[in-house]
């Protein structure tokens, strides 16, 4: 390769943009010839020069507030109230107030004891984990290590969820991720059983511990939920029933689970 | 998509790359002020375009967003500075005369590094800021900066090699 090239595809090679047989041309060349050689210490001196001048400028926090408000703002003028709702509303409140005195009378039989609030939080437990995959945003810290994951939620939740890597169980932990449950900031981990992705949300709570149990609200999702040292947990994922619940069982060792 | 479903949606994918977006409306305004109305002027765009974003790299799509928007405001504000005009052609890089400085451009002091990088054109500054800083693979440049990939491979050629010589310039002088 002559020197003229060399001084282009150097660059590539720092990035690491080459294709295997490029770096290997790169490498011999710096064998070969001590001036490009030199060339290369020079770039990775520069690179330290540019990386220990920390030259990062984060967002300050009030420029995050506006810019969350103004948003707001903006999608507030999108939804301006269509002046036919009105006009339905007239038809459709008195059929509203019947439909709510059925479901009252329904809720109130045992058979339909969940509380409305969890049947809520279901549907909102499904929509962050289908989220999490649509967005490409599965996780804000990619990382195998629950020593890496577990710190990077400092300072970003009120609490320290518990994180498992359950690698040698056949579920790797992929991530960490911060979502929005229950009207809070929650701790998201994200797990990984062959093709499939696993959520699993954490938040605190003063519910009493329970056991893990299943439900499988159809979407083909299903969800496990459970209590422990006032931490509120929710499992997630296309995984099957079964699956799911040999994961919940190796993060959650020792617990008892109510069956399937 | 539901206005509400919208929103948050919007608030998990693409409010989280404010650093990013910050950092790059910095390196190119090169003023806070400017910088920070560039970027909301961005983020307002990207949620009216939210609903074309098909997957990809969120960051990437908001960064191009970012970048077309500073380029719209700054033509208006008729900014001469920011576009000395490069042509590659003419600078193609030549071999480097090796120096044995490499240990005084490690020693660079950052208030340094900043201001030199500061003074490059535009072009450089923004690949070498994308690349170094946001850590972007060349194809995600090329995606935002609408350049082909050997040009950001000769961008960054070019704009660590002015970076360098600059860099050592001032620090000979210094010493």
């Amino acid at each position: 390769m002559p020197c003229e090239d060399f001084q282009l595809r150097l660059h590539g090679y720092l990035d690491s943009e080459l294709d295997p047989v490029g770096s290997t041309e790169v490498e011999r060349h710096m064998k070969d010839c001590p001036a490009c050689a030199k060339a290369y210490e020079n770039q990775l001196a520069l690179r330290s020069a540019i990386s220990n001048a920390s030259l990062y400028a984060e967002a300050p926090a009030s420029l995050r507030k506006r810019v969350r408000s103004a948003v707001r703002r903006e999608s507030g003028a999108e939804t301006k109230t269509p002046a036919f709702f009105w006009r339905w509303l007239a038809i459709g409140a008195p059929l509203v107030a019947a439909t709510a005195v059925v479901v009252l009378v329904l809720s109130l039989s045992p058979r339909f004891s969940r509380p409305a609030s969890e049947a809520l939080l279901t549907q909102e437990v499904i929509s962050s984990h289908v989220r999490s995959l649509m967005v490409n945003h599965l996780t804000d810290v990619a990382s195998t290590d629950q020593h890496t994951v577990k710190p990077w939620f400092n300072g970003k939740l009120d609490f320290s969820p518990p994180v498992k890597d359950l690698a040698a169980q056949g579920f790797p932990l992929i991530g960490g991720r911060l979502d929005y449950l229950d009207g809070r900031s929650v701790a998201a981990l994200v797990f990984q059983r062959h093709k499939h992705f696993i959520n699993l949300f954490i938040w605190p709570t003063n519910e009493k511990d329970s056991t893990p149990t299943p439900f499988t609200p159809g979407q083909g999702y299903n969800l496990i939920h459970w209590s422990e040292a006032e931490m509120t947990f929710w499992a997630v994922s296309d995984l099957n029933a079964k699956e799911l619940m040999e994961f919940v069982q190796d993060f959650a060792v020792g617990k008892p689970v109510n069956p399937l | 998509m539901e206005e509400d479903e919208k929103l948050s949606h919007f608030e998990q994918a693409i409010l989280p790359h404010m650093d990013a977006a910050y950092n790059l409306a910095r390196w190119l305004a090169r003023n806070e002020q400017d910088a920070q109305d560039v970027v909301q002027d961005a983020y307002l765009r990207a949620f009216r375009f939210f609903g074309g974003y098909r997957g990809g790299s969120s960051r990437a799509w908001l960064l191009k967003i970012v970048r077309n928007t500073f380029y719209t405001w700054a033509q208006q504000n008729r900014m001469q500075h920011m576009s000395e005009p490069f042509d590659e052609h003419l600078h193609v890089v030549e071999s480097d005369d090796a120096s044995p400085e490499t240990v005084l451009v490690k020693k660079a002091d950052g208030q340094l590094v900043r201001r030199v990088l500061e003074e490059l054109p535009i072009e450089f500054r923004e690949t070498l800021v994308m690349r170094e800083l946001e850590g972007m693979s060349y194809k995600e440049i090329a995606d935002i900066a609408d350049i082909p990939l050997g040009t950001v491979m000769s961008r960054l050629a070019r704009g660590r090699k002015e970076l360098q010589k600059r860099l050592m310039e001032i620090m000979e002088k210094e010493t």
